[in-house]
């Protein structure tokens, strides 16, 4: 009791002297940083949940690329299940001129067996639950295809050859899959409508669908059932099944704003532990006259944690609350990418408030802390009388113990969290280096600048361990913030200019082999430069070297991926010019070489292939087997038509396939694209510039939500800064005071300080800068094979940014330091 | 001279500390007993110890050989939780610097060692200690708002409310003008002679020294008279 009532008048003291403003401010945005994450990915966690259950729209939900066999309704009647069937594929809807890709969505009665759909009257209307499915002749459109055609409800629009009419608008179905955004909105139509419109023909990309639900023992059973009968090529997914991937994929979201939070999170430990030393500094005299008038170690010791333990839950409550806020505006900037409407945060993400507020606080502050416990109490006769210095191992290794801790605990993944602590501790390492240099090369400009400045400097360089750690606090923060701003966006300029002006920009898939040549003709009438048509054909790989695939290790995910699904195999006399050969030859017309595949090469390494490996395709029931000749390096971004498997001639030709194509359509001449859409309707046209707009869309709402969580890092900066001022403050305050008494302007002093401050900030903004640079090279040569040129805006911004923050800021909290009376301070000593 | 048992005895006490020039000895086999209710000077010139040797006979510091006692308990074998313990119930101290706790209030501040050495009523008898020294009206000023004379007379009320056998004092006029040094110094011995505490004050002031029963003048270390 007597220690609670002592730390709490010390709580209340040194919070009205302002002792604890930095250690609180850095403990808050770290708490604001790290909540604001939590609170937004509990809420994307709840939805998942709440959604687990009905995102099959069913309990078992058979799918295929090709029809299923009535006999499995059949059987499930049998077994008093209820069905319900759909079938969706991609096609471009129309309402006069205008056009929009969509994902058609056709269903029988009953849909959805599970969850419910909903609907508006109006576009402005709220969602209700849908009674049923859409009457014949009907369509229910996502609000984003009525914008993308300029439509009302009630507008007749063109699928394929029929014409619905436009009656609700589809706020939300059941099974629209993961929560983030799928390229194209959804159309809700009737199943038996489907034939009108022609656009199911024989090698289209459509996915059938059938739904099954009942009670468990029965839905058990008739899963066997299935399991036992189905073919290899159909998809039998139930509740279980399901949900994993949104789950991990909701998971590494959240793992990944972790991250971006975790680097506020260091800087504002940094600020702490440099808040903490002053705050023992201010408190040797107390304890020592407490000691002295018989406190024992252990009052001194529980003083300080309680008070301590007072400020942590202070901070994370406050914390919590700005992190609660904060995170709407993460939501907000996501809100495109998530949805459906999100539950309200769990609270339990508060906790996370104060478990980081402990953890930074156990980890570094405790350490310099504990030796006020062992101030010597003679102290109060002696002011010169230091309890015994901290060993570095406790300093250090407490900071590490806490940080790996809390890693590990936000990470939750003992690969990832040593990638991360490694990283973090050789990127500081390296920072460290790099603004070590920086103060160094400073000092060499002393002598060739005024007064004002030299002081400046010299201060920069005297306090050289501490204004490298501001460089680097400060630095870092800037750097991200560049990063993301600056340097991303030139990497996407760079990208699209490394594009030629007529790259493809209209996908067209599904046409049939009788309308290959009606579609060349189509567009060299118009003067178009003929298509490549490129044939294709659906196969699924079930052997290699006469093993089935099911009995293979494969070496990697993508590997096993790729044979569990079907794959587009093509055939071609010569090798497309966007591919390179890296191994084995290439086939001549005639050779007599018999049927021969060339593999591309990451695929070939994910499947582990060697040349001479016999290849077996299931085609359309029919077993089609080929050597590997050759291997071929792609380059997937000229928007061609591109195959990981090209066959030789010869090998797939009699088979039933469709072709696919690319072409450039200039702006000015859409209306060929809507007149060839109207006269191959069952040929589906994808917009890549539109599908491009909208993944930079998306890329760019990501950034932007990245950057925010990265606000707070430069918050953290601002924190570290003010730590470090705060420690230096009684230094600076007799240094003013002396330069005053010797005849210094308060101006002077006042510029002097400004010099160094602005001067720290020139050093951070460059090391900001070319931080930015250099990771924007590395990315740009070794990820995305861009030529990457510097942007001079990376500097321009950098520097002044941090000139004008740090120097700003800086100066502003040493002003009551100058304004300080000398007199005051020079009689205290 | 003195016959009755000694409050506080010292005996062959030595404090060596090392530096960069070798084994420093600030106090050398320094030999000092002083019975209950005697009133002690210790004076000498800057750096001659003064502070060093009050340190170790009130137990704040441990010296390098020799023994001390205070009011029956063998200082020199305890540890420092159980020194603690010892001022806690005997000994009240006055500073330079006042050396009061800025988050407290004065009261408060008087009210601290009765609460640490664990007594009841320590309000009651904070609040009379400082009208002893004629504060009442200023009792819930923290000691920023008092000036230099007020807080010296709150850590005075501190120091004599536990009723100590032994009060140290460490140049307790130093920090103050003439005048007021003056007032706190009679208020320090009538106190001191109402309460019949052992006094024993590190001081420059000859009129201070002069107001003591006896005078210990210490130099190098030694005790020279």
């Amino acid at each position: 009791m007597k220690a609670l009532r002592l730390a709490l008048l010390a709580l209340v003291r040194d919070g009205k002297s302002g002792e604890l403003r930095v250690l609180m401010l850095a403990l808050v945005v770290a708490v604001a940083a790290l909540t604001a994450v939590g609170f937004f990915t509990s809420r994307v966690q709840q939805a998942v949940d709440r959604q687990a259950g009905e995102v099959l729209a069913a309990d078992l939900r058979l799918q295929s690329r090709s029809p299923l066999a009535d006999d499995y309704l059949r059987l499930a009647q049998e077994a008093g299940l209820e069905s319900a069937q759909l079938a969706t594929f991609p096609s471009v809807v129309m309402h006069g001129d205008a056009t929009a890709l969509s994902a058609i969505t056709a269903v029988s009665d009953g849909y959805p067996l599970r969850g419910q759909v909903r609907v508006a009257p109006t576009l402005l209307a709220p969602a209700q639950a849908a009674e049923g499915i859409p009457g014949p002749g009907e369509a229910w459109l996502a609000a984003r295809l009525f914008a993308q055609l300029d439509i009302d409800i009630g507008a007749r629009i063109q699928v394929g050859n029929a014409e619905l009419v436009a009656t609700r608008v589809l706020d939300y179905r059941p099974d629209q899959g993961s929560q983030f955004v799928d390229l194209a909105p959804t159309l809700l139509m009737r199943l038996d409508d489907v034939a009108a419109t022609g656009l199911i023909q024989e090698g289209s990309r459509v996915s059938y669908v059938q739904l099954f639900a009942g009670d468990r023992a029965a839905v058990g059973a008739f899963k066997e059932l299935l399991t036992s009968r189905k073919k290899p090529t159909e998809r039998l997914a139930d509740i279980n099944d399901a949900s994993p991937q949104i789950r991990s994929a909701v998971e590494r979201a959240g793992r990944f704003l972790n991250l971006a939070a975790l680097v506020t999170l260091l800087l504002a430990a940094i600020a702490v532990a440099i808040a903490a030393r002053r705050y023992v500094a201010r408190h040797l005299d107390t304890a020592a006259l407490m000691k002295s008038i018989g406190a024992s170690q252990n009052l001194v010791l529980a003083i300080t944690v309680l008070e301590l333990a007072m400020i942590a839950i202070a901070a994370s409550i406050v914390g919590a609350a700005l992190g609660f806020g904060a995170q709407h505006g993460i939501a907000y900037l996501l809100k495109d990418l998530v949805r459906s409407e999100l539950p309200p945060p769990s609270l339990s993400a508060a906790g996370l408030g104060l478990v980081t507020a402990l953890a930074i606080l156990v980890g570094f502050a405790l350490p310099p802390l504990l030796q006020l416990r062992f101030v010597p109490p003679a102290r109060v006769l002696r002011r010169n009388l230091e309890p015994p210095p901290l060993r570095y191992v406790t300093v250090y290794g407490t900071a590490i113990a806490a940080l790996v801790a809390l890693l590990g605990w936000l990470v939750r993944d003992l690969a990832l969290l040593s990638v991360v602590l490694v990283g973090t501790l050789v990127t500081f390492a390296a920072l460290i280096g790099a603004g070590a240099l920086l103060v160094l090369a400073l000092g060499r400009l002393r002598g060739s600048v005024g007064v004002a400045w030299r002081y400046g400097i010299a201060n920069i360089a005297r306090r050289g361990r501490d204004s490298v750690i501001q460089v680097v606090a400060f630095g870092l923060g800037l750097m991200v913030l560049l990063l993301l701003a600056v340097v991303r966006s030139d990497l996407m300029q760079e990208w699209r200019a490394s594009l030629p002006a007529d790259a493809p920009n209209q996908f067209m898939i599904n046409i049939r082999p009788e309308q290959a040549s009606d579609v060349r003709d189509f567009f060299a009438e118009r003067g178009f430069a003929p298509p490549e048509l490129v044939p294709m054909v659906r196969a699924r790989l079930v052997e290699i070297n006469e093993r089935p695939v099911g009995e293979i290790e494969l070496p990697t995910d993508r590997g096993r991926e790729f044979i569990e699904r079907e794959a587009n195999l093509t055939w071609a006399q010569h090798i497309q010019v966007d591919n390179t050969l890296v191994a084995g030859t290439w086939w001549t017309p005639d050779d007599g070489g018999g049927p021969r595949v060339s593999v591309e090469i990451e695929m070939a390494r994910a499947l582990g292939l060697e040349l001479g490996d016999v290849l077996t395709y299931d085609v359309a029931g029919e077993r089609v087997s080929a050597r590997v000749t050759s291997f071929r390096k792609v380059q997937w971004d000229t928007f061609r038509p591109n195959f990981f498997m090209v066959f030789s001639p010869g090998t797939l030709d009699d088979q039933t396939g469709t072709y696919i194509t690319s072409i450039h359509v200039p702006r000015e001449r859409k209306r060929d694209l809507l007149d060839f859409m109207r006269r191959f309707p069952e040929v589906t046209v994808i917009d890549i510039e539109a599908i491009l707009a909208q993944v930079r869309g998306v890329m760019d709402k990501a950034a932007l939500a990245v950057q925010y969580v990265f606000g707070f890092t430069l918050l953290a900066g601002v924190a570290v800064l003010l730590a470090a001022i705060q420690a230096t403050r009684d230094e600076r305050r007799y240094e003013s005071a002396m330069l005053r008494t010797l005849g210094a302007r308060r101006r002077v002093v006042l510029q002097g300080v400004a010099a160094e401050f602005t001067t720290l900030g020139l050093l951070a903004g460059t090391l900001a800068a070319f931080g930015a640079s250099a990771a924007g090279y590395v990315l740009a040569r070794r990820v995305f094979n861009l030529d990457y040129s510097v942007d001079p805006t990376v500097w321009i911004v950098g520097l002044l940014a941090g000139a004008l923050l740090v120097g700003v800021t800086g100066t502003l909290a040493t002003r009551s330091v100058v304004d300080h009376p000398p007199i005051e301070t020079l009689r205290k000593g | 001279m003195h016959i009755a048992e000694p409050v506080l005895r010292a005996e062959k006490v030595t404090k060596e500390v090392s530096s960069p020039e070798g084994t420093l000895t600030i106090v050398a086999g320094v030999d000092l007993s002083v019975a209950p209710g005697e009133s002690v000077a210790i004076i000498g010139a800057s750096g001659a110890g003064k502070s060093t040797l009050l340190a170790l006979l009130a137990g704040l510091d441990e010296p390098t050989s020799g023994r001390v006692w205070l009011n029956g308990s063998e200082l020199t074998a305890l540890d420092e939780d159980g020194r603690a313990q010892v001022r806690a119930n005997h000994v009240g101290f006055v500073f330079q610097s006042f050396h009061l706790v800025p988050a407290l209030t004065a009261i408060e501040n008087v009210m601290l060692p009765l609460e640490l050495a664990g007594k009841p009523n320590a309000r009651e008898a904070a609040a009379e200690a400082l009208e002893a020294v004629n504060l009442s009206a200023r009792r819930h000023h923290y000691p920023r708002q008092l000036s230099g004379g007020e807080q010296q007379r709150v850590a005075i009320a501190r120091a004599f409310v536990t009723r100590p056998a032994v009060l140290f004092a460490d140049e307790p006029t130093g920090n103050l003008d003439a005048a007021t040094g003056e007032r706190i110094i009679e208020l320090l011995f009538d106190l001191n002679a109402a309460s019949r505490t052992t006094l024993v004050v590190v001081t420059h002031d000859p009129a201070v020294a002069r107001r003591c029963e006896r005078t210990i003048r210490i130099e190098a270390g030694r005790l020279v008279a």
